[in-house]
């Protein structure tokens, strides 16, 4: 394994680690305006699984021009600041969300759309990505996309059981969500530079007609 | 043959070391829980946790309904210790209803609002523990904080608000915080008080005092070594003198007996946290930010 695909799946760990780390918050977050029923989690789920699968289509689509590390670092800061919000105005958008709207339901799908939509669908363009970066022939594609899941799925299981058994009894809840946010940032900047020293999709190329 | 054997025996000693269950009356699967309800000689009882002994919500005496058989639900009553006459209350957790039923036999004119999210335990409280509801006293299925935080956006206020949402297995986290209690206290009137039914074993213990201080200054712990339950007093306003609280005893006499409740015995249980205060003082306070209450009651 290359060092530029090391990278590529710990990002990719990584990411999975935060999506799970994040939804599995966002029933903290909620539970104050919109309580803690079973349709909160309704809510959360739906709203992530929907944006990861918009996430899924937009990302393959994205990989298929020029693809780079250096892009790849780029959503990752995008994901990072859309990040933000889930921690800095949550507040201000649950209130007003709970003054127009009565049924907890409809309340808690909006509040977690208005949260969680645009950052999820970022993160979840990275998987695809990543198969896209990974991938140097037909043959191995199937093996690689699925090492590939393998690692961001364990990565969301460790960020679902580390998140819910040990960082919400160490750590405020919007101090974990920075923390995520700068751990994307930091992992986005490290395949930007990664990519400056040496491009990336050049050395796949070469290895792609070496292997053709 | 020696297996059969074995298993019949096996069979018996479950039996013999169980001591006699009740009968089950009702049995059904909510969307938060399983709801039992269970006759045992005189004593009726709904029970949300089978499995564990210690499960019983609500008991009632089908002979004399009116008398109170939990000790918890008893001390709830210290809070005629700090107000004359509620107008309006508010009790978060039904149960099976024991405590608005008595308040009513005992205010006929104040109002009740109960706030339960399982809409089958109020059905299972209307049908088996003789919930009584009339225009005054209402039931709402709701989440208990936003109930509050709708009666807050609608400036209503109460003159007693009896915190009891919790079932001993599941706690709702968002229910134990600073901002929630902040909360319930703006919708007190200038005198008004809360009674709480609190964690009293586990480490949540010190977690919910010093949060209740810091939204309410000094409170009166009323408890009973009986018991492992731990009611929070306190009020929006200043605690009483001791004088006021003996005056309140006089004048509320035997009232009381008829729920099989001794005041005069339940103030000798009331502490203040002003002579008192019997948690760390370094103690984090549980807020939005941070309430894993489910991992601190361990």
């Amino acid at each position: 394994m290359t060092i530029h695909q090391f990278l590529v799946y710990t990002l990719a760990f990584c990411s999975g680690f935060c999506i799970m780390g994040i939804e599995l918050l966002g029933g903290r977050i909620l539970a104050p305006y919109f309580g803690s029923s079973v349709h909160i989690w309704g809510s959360i789920i739906t709203v992530f699984m929907l944006s990861l699968s918009f996430g899924y289509l937009i990302g393959g689509k994205l990989s298929t021009k020029s693809a780079s590390l250096g892009r790849y670092g780029t959503i990752f800061i995008f994901a990072a600041i859309t990040v933000l919000p889930v921690a800095l105005s949550a507040e201000t958008i649950m209130e007003a969300i709970f003054l127009r709207v009565e049924d907890t339901r409809y309340g808690s799908l909006l509040a977690a759309s208005a949260l969680f939509f645009i950052p999820t669908i970022i993160l979840g363009m990275i998987s695809p990505y990543s198969v896209r970066l990974l991938v140097t022939n037909k043959n191995e594609s199937g093996q690689v996309a699925g090492r590939l899941y393998f690692v961001s799925t364990l990565g969301s299981a460790l960020g679902t059981i580390i998140t819910s058994f040990y960082l919400v009894l160490w750590f405020e809840v919007n101090n974990v969500i920075l923390s995520f946010s700068s751990i994307l940032f930091a992992l986005g900047l490290v395949a930007i530079i990664f990519n400056k020293i040496k491009p990336f999709n050049e050395q796949q190329e070469l290895q792609g007609v070496a292997h053709g | 043959m020696v297996k059969h054997l074995l298993s019949i025996a096996m069979v018996l000693s479950v039996f013999s070391t169980t001591p006699a269950l009740g009968k089950v009356i009702h049995n059904e699967r909510s969307l938060y829980r399983n709801i039992l309800v269970e006759d045992q000689g005189d004593v009726r009882c709904l029970k949300f946790n089978v499995k564990r002994s210690k499960s019983s919500q609500s008991c009632i005496y089908k002979s004399d309904p009116q008398r109170l058989v939990f000790n918890y639900t008893k001390l709830l009553f210290s809070g005629l210790l700090m107000i004359d006459e509620p107008k309006n209350v508010l009790i978060i957790g039904l149960g099976g209803g024991t405590m608005s039923n008595a308040l009513h036999q005992l205010f006929p004119q104040a109002h009740i609002d109960n706030v339960e999210i399982d809409p089958a335990v109020i059905k299972v409280a209307r049908k088996y523990f003789a919930f009584f509801e009339n225009e005054r006293i209402k039931s709402v299925v709701q989440d208990g904080r936003i109930f509050v935080k709708r009666a807050a956006i609608k400036n209503k206020k109460y003159d007693w608000v009896i915190l009891d949402a919790f079932n001993g297995d599941y706690i709702p986290e968002h229910l134990l915080t600073q901002e929630y209690l902040q909360e319930v206290k703006s919708v007190l009137t200038d005198d008004g008080i809360i009674t709480a039914n609190t964690f009293s074993i586990s480490k949540l213990y010190e977690h919910e005092s010093a949060t209740y201080h810091q939204v309410f200054g000094n409170y009166f712990n009323v408890s009973n070594s009986k018991n492992s339950n731990r009611v929070i007093l306190a009020s929006a306003n200043q605690l009483p003198t001791s004088e006021a609280i003996m005056k309140r005893i006089n004048a509320l006499g035997d009232t009381l007996s008829v729920f099989g409740v001794d005041i005069k015995a339940i103030e000798a249980s009331m502490t203040s946290t002003q002579d008192v205060k019997d948690w760390p003082a370094e103690t984090r306070i549980l807020t939005d930010q941070y309430s894993p209450a489910n991992l601190l009651n361990n």
